[in-house]
């Protein structure tokens, strides 16, 4: 995956159902930043993440990745190949193992981080021959949030990365975000209580 | 790599308990039994009919998983996961289609013989039908992926799902029973050369189709 040196948004307008959400949205996330995106509601959090990630369609070239040492990632296609996303929705198969979860997707990522140490990382390490169905809620978002270690892309797209995570848990996640950001990685995320780590963010009206 | 990956994936996730293998499987057998029993003991119509029954079966048995082949990984966001990832929208549905045809097609193609058996179909017919079958199932999986990718969005898809797909089968249906009948027949009617070109035809040219649904879907 290549190494993301700048996200730019310019002049981005968010459209769902036919409903106006935001006209224009613009802002700059530089490697090491991390930028949390605040607001009500229903004003556009999740969409604006979709639109980054390429899963939302949007007008050509109001979202590109500046990609290092050079050249650009602008096509959804491209966009959708270098984002690491943490949605809703955990992506965990409950017929799979733990670890037979998180190997799938360090094969299909062609990831870089070790699957054992990710789910350590998580607290999970001890369960990683229980079939995910048998995990709670907020072992499923743990899981989720190990994923993004095994996957290795530089620009994380968090949609409520701490809800039902516990304390210990979310100490953890903040640990994470703020190690990969020191290695030159970018964090945003949508959320309503701050992050704690944030280096900047973005309130939506 | 990460087709393979994903390939291993679909086939491990349809053979683990609840999967579609053993539902596809379940149901060929279940319903190449109760056809003889639907027909009658008039001898002689049966094997003169099982060439056709067995094709029409091992279709609607491979059918009858395909909308889990999209369904299941859209709603439990691994969509998502598989698109934000290094493998083309088009990549994605060929390694899906031929995950499908491997969880399903090809189990349907070992235990086609003993369906062979239970309805009578004659030895010579033998090979023609498993011809008939390693040629069908894949243009079931390509075509059905389609569909799959269409009504991905829609509540209780699976029910729109064959209305879709049965049309674009018909020629499945007839080249494959065709090729048994020439068989049988002894005249040789060029089934196995359409059916061949109609299989090819729709793995080649559904993953485009495919893609487009997912697209459309997945920035719905």
């Amino acid at each position: 995956m290549s190494l993301i040196a700048e996200l730019l948004v310019k002049s981005l307008p968010l459209v769902r159902g036919g409903r106006v959400l935001q006209r224009d949205i613009s802002f700059s996330v530089s490697a090491g930043e991390i930028l949390s995106i605040r607001g009500p509601n229903g004003v556009g959090k999740t969409s604006l993440l979709r639109a980054i990630a390429g899963l939302l369609a949007i007008p050509d070239d109001c979202i590109i990745f500046r990609l290092h040492p050079n050249g650009i990632a602008a096509h959804p296609e491209e966009r959708r190949a270098n984002v690491g996303w943490l949605g809703h929705l955990d992506g965990v198969k409950r017929q799979l193992s733990l670890r037979e979860n998180l190997q799938f997707h360090y094969r299909y990522n062609r990831g870089s981080g070790g699957v054992r140490e990710a789910l350590a990382a998580f607290g999970l390490g001890h369960l990683q021959e229980l079939p995910a169905q048998y995990l709670s809620y907020g072992q499923r978002r743990r899981l989720a949030f190990a994923r993004l270690l095994v996957d290795a892309r530089w620009l994380w797209l968090l949609d409520e990365p701490m809800s039902a995570i516990d304390s210990t848990g979310k100490e953890c996640i903040r640990r994470h975000i703020q190690e990969h950001c020191g290695k030159g990685g970018m964090v945003v995320a949508a959320v309503h209580e701050p992050l704690g780590v944030e280096t900047a963010s973005l309130e939506l009206e | 790599m990460s087709c393979l990956a994903l390939i291993g994936r679909d086939v491990r996730l349809a053979s683990r308990g609840g999967g579609s293998t053993l539902l596809a499987l379940a149901f060929f057998a279940a319903i190449v039994t109760l056809v003889p029993l639907g027909i009658g003991p008039r001898p002689g119509l049966l094997h003169a009919v099982a060439g056709g029954i067995i094709m029409l079966c091992a279709t609607l048995a491979a059918l009858l998983s395909l909308d889990h082949l999209f369904q299941a990984d859209f709603d439990d966001g691994s969509l998502e996961l598989l698109a934000t990832g290094p493998l083309s929208l088009e990549s994605l549905a060929v390694s899906k289609i031929v995950a499908h045809w491997l969880a399903t097609g090809l189990p349907l193609l070992a235990i086609s013989p003993l369906a062979a058996f239970a309805m009578e179909l004659p030895g010579n017919g033998l090979f023609a039908l498993l011809q008939s079958v390693a040629l069908a199932t894949p243009a079931v999986s390509a075509m059905g992926a389609i569909g799959a990718s269409l009504t991905l969005a829609a509540k209780r898809g699976g029910l729109i799902l064959p209305l879709i797909v049965l049309p674009l089968l018909t020629p499945v249906v007839i080249f494959g029973a065709g090729i048994v009948r020439s068989a049988m027949e002894g005249m040789a009617n060029g089934a196995a050369l359409y059916l061949g070109a109609y299989s090819l035809a729709a793995v080649l040219l559904s993953p485009f189709a495919v893609a487009a649904g997912l697209r459309t879907n997945l920035s719905a």
